[in-house]
Formats: C-alpha cells, sequence, structure tokens
C-alpha cells in the first residue's frame, strides 16, 4: 500500500453549548501549543488543511479546526428545521468557549478568519487571561454592508452559487487558481441560509468599535492580519481597529484576499510564521 | 480619455465553451455602462449575439452596470488592484452602480461577472 495519508485525524463528538447538544466533527494534528481554528461565515474548517498538514506548525502546536454547528460536518441541533439560523456574538461566544472547556484546552491560542477573526476580539475583551493570544485575520470591529443578504436565500436563486460569486470578489487575482475555486467549493456546499445567518453577526450584530479599545493586550496580546485585496475587512478598517485596540499588532498581508489560510497558504505561512514563533517565544 | 472598444467582447465571451455553457439559461440584454456610453449587451443561450451603443432611452436592458471610464481601466487590466478587481469589490468601494431587475443577474452572478472581465487585458 502506497497511500500517504495526510496527518490529520477528524473526530466527531457531542458538544453541549447552554443546554443545547450538538455533533460537532473537529479535525486535529501535532501537538504543543493548542492552536484552535475558526472558519469564515458560510464555510467549514476545511479552510485550515494546509495549516494542518504543515510540520513546521504542527510540531510546536496543537492545531485544531471545528466545524461550527450547523456547518460542514457539524450538525444543526435536534428541532433545526423549526428555527431560523441567525448567529449572534453571545450564541458564537459560548461555542468556542464551550469548545475550548470541553477540550480541557489550558490557554489555546484562537485564530479566526472573517467572522472568527472578530468572534476572537470579543473573547479577548470578555476573559483575556483565558488566551494565550488571538489571531485576527481578516477581522475588524468595525464593518459594513455592500449588499442584501436577502439574496442569499431565496428560492429563486441557487444558495450555493450566489454564495460562491459574492465571496469571489474577495480574494486576490494572484492567488492559485487551484485554492480560489477550492475556498469557493466550499461556499457552494454550506446550508441553505447558513451563510446569510452568520452574516447577522458578522455586519449587524458584531461591531463593537466602542469597547474593543478596552481589550488588555498585556494580558492577551491581539495580532491583526489583513489581506490587501480584501474588500470587506479592508486593510483601512483592520487598520483603525488597531488604532482603538491599544498594544495590537496589525499586519497587512500584500497580494492577499479575505481567506489567506486557504486562497494562498504558501503566501499566509510566510506571514504568519514569524506571528507564531513570537507567540511561542514570548 | 478614450472609451473602450467592447467589439472584441462577443468573440471573446462566445468562444470560451465552459462560460457559455454556464450562461445557457441566460437570455436577455442588459446595459453596461462605460462612462458617459450606455451599451446595451444582448444574450442568447450564455453567448453575445448583439453589442450596441445605446442611443435612445426607450431601449434599455433588465439590469444595468455603470461605472466610469477610469474605474473600468482598472478593472480589465491583466492584474487588476485592490478595489478594482472584482464588481462586488467596486461596489464595496461605491466604484459602480448596479440597477434594474437584479434576479437574472444574481441567478448567473458570476456568469456575468465572468462576462464582463472577458474584456480584460491578455
Amino acid at each position: 500500500m502506497n497511500i500517504e495519508f495526510e496527518p490529520i485525524t477528524g473526530k466527531y463528538f457531542t458538544l453541549d453549548v447552554d443546554g443545547t447538544s450538538y455533533r460537532i466533527y473537529m479535525e486535529e494534528s501535532g501537538s504543543g501549543i493548542p492552536l484552535v481554528c475558526l472558519h469564515t461565515a458560510g464555510s467549514d474548517a476545511r479552510q485550515f488543511r494546509h495549516l494542518l498538514c504543515d510540520h513546521d506548525i504542527t510540531s510546536r502546536f496543537r492545531v485544531i479546526a471545528f466545524d461550527m454547528p450547523w456547518h460542514g460536518k457539524s450538525n444543526p441541533p435536534e428541532n433545526f428545521h423549526t428555527t431560523e439560523y441567525k448567529l449572534t456574538v453571545d450564541a458564537y461566544k459560548n461555542v468556542v468557549t464551550s469548545f475550548v472547556s470541553a477540550l480541557d484546552l489550558e490557554k489555546p491560542v484562537v485564530m479566526g478568519c472573517s467572522m472568527g477573526g472578530r468572534i476572537v476580539c470579543h473573547l479577548a475583551l470578555e476573559n483575556p487571561s483565558k488566551y494565550r493570544a488571538m489571531i485576527a485575520l481578516e477581522g475588524a470591529d468595525n464593518l459594513s454592508p455592500y449588499y442584501d443578504l436577502d439574496w442569499l436565500h431565496r428560492p429563486d436563486v441557487h444558495g450555493g452559487e450566489i454564495q460562491a460569486a459574492f465571496v469571489s470578489s474577495q480574494i486576490a487575482p494572484q492567488s492559485p487558481s487551484q485554492f480560489r475555486h477550492e475556498t469557493l467549493w466550499h461556499y457552494m456546499q454550506g446550508g441553505p441560509g447558513i451563510f446569510k445567518g452568520d452574516l447577522y453577526f458578522y455586519w449587524l450584530d458584531g461591531d463593537f468599535d466602542k469597547a474593543s479599545g478596552k481589550i488588555d493586550t498585556s494580558l492577551c496580546p491581539i495580532y491583526l492580519m489583513s489581506g490587501e485585496y480584501d474588500c470587506s475587512c479592508t486593510p483601512e478598517r483592520m487598520f483603525a481597529t488597531a488604532e482603538r485596540i491599544k498594544g495590537s499588532k496589525p499586519i497587512l498581508m500584500e497580494g492577499m484576499g479575505h481567506f489567506p489560510m486557504s486562497e494562498n497558504p504558501a503566501l499566509f505561512k510566510q506571514y504568519l510564521i514569524p506571528v507564531l514563533s513570537e507567540i511561542a517565544d514570548g | 480619455m478614450r472609451n473602450f472598444d467592447l467589439t472584441k467582447l462577443d468573440s471573446h465571451v462566445n468562444a470560451d465553451p465552459v462560460l457559455v455553457h454556464r450562461g445557457r439559461w441566460v437570455d436577455l440584454t442588459f446595459t453596461l455602462g462605460v462612462g458617459e456610453t450606455d451599451y446595451l449587451i444582448t444574450i442568447n443561450q450564455g453567448k453575445i449575439t448583439k453589442i450596441t451603443e445605446r442611443k435612445l432611452q426607450t431601449k434599455s436592458g433588465q439590469f444595468s452596470i455603470r461605472a466610469g471610464v477610469p474605474s473600468w481601466r482598472k478593472h480589465w487590466q491583466k492584474t487588476p488592484q485592490r478595489d478594482y478587481h472584482d464588481i462586488f469589490a467596486m461596489l464595496a468601494k461605491g466604484l459602480v452602480t448596479i440597477d434594474g431587475d437584479l434576479v437574472p443577474l444574481m441567478q448567473n452572478l458570476q456568469y456575468f461577472k465572468d462576462l464582463i472581465s472577458k474584456n480584460r487585458e491578455s
């Protein structure tokens, strides 16, 4: 047998979040400092497959990526068909903190992208000493919608096609075609209305520019990383967020879009390794 | 500033069988505004069958996508700079306007993005 298996282990378990049970799918690889990875709105943890397979990272970090409830191979809750999915700040915080507690992760680094990049700042604001550091990829404390969310969930427009077509604007033209289209493929596979429900948090419930200045970066270092071609969490919005979060470290990723870990993994690694080294050695 | 020559857009689009296949359900005329000039682009089963400059207000497309000449010039560069690389990135920046019946646009959004970008420098 000449199969070269990837070093990723996938597992399912039941996670209790405020009395609701979710069957959660997670993947992990490596050992050392826990590094919890949070995917973007409307996608799933497959976005982090390159990190999970990168020995330069997994030799020092236990990389863990999970599908949020309603996403990827994680289930929605029982009786999901009787509710409309709508993610809120509190609900998102509860999922992540319940996940960290369930796995007994001690002072993990949490790295989230897009909506994940926003929630890590909320978590740092709430309980900074619980985390070793936060990495907010494409995450800002103040964003502005530029299209109507109702297009994402209606019977006369294909949800998967429109989701991919919307987010294709956020990928850098320089990113390799293979990874551009793999990133879009994830968006074509979301459940009906899930991207829309995530964007409720991302665009409508998540702004916290009035509070972000209270984050204590001496207790929890914050790294803000934004792609040059991100038209949602633009570099300007990232730098404005960094102005408000005193002590945070903004990093502009040139030639990159909104999905660094999946649209251009090789380029992202060049930006991420120094950050991870600083966290590990700090 | 000179306007753009869109006369080769149809041949570029129609020579791409994958793009034509993706647009096989598209039968309509839409308006592409380039600066002060509106073009009516007619599509049948994914192929461009006619491009005409709009002379009469009573002739109109089902929806319109309009931007200034400098914006389209940047959009149609081989490797566009940020904010100009995609119609929706231009929308986020306020560089493009979209009006009319948006249903067929949204039903075929990637098709229309790719169709318009066929005017990009090779």
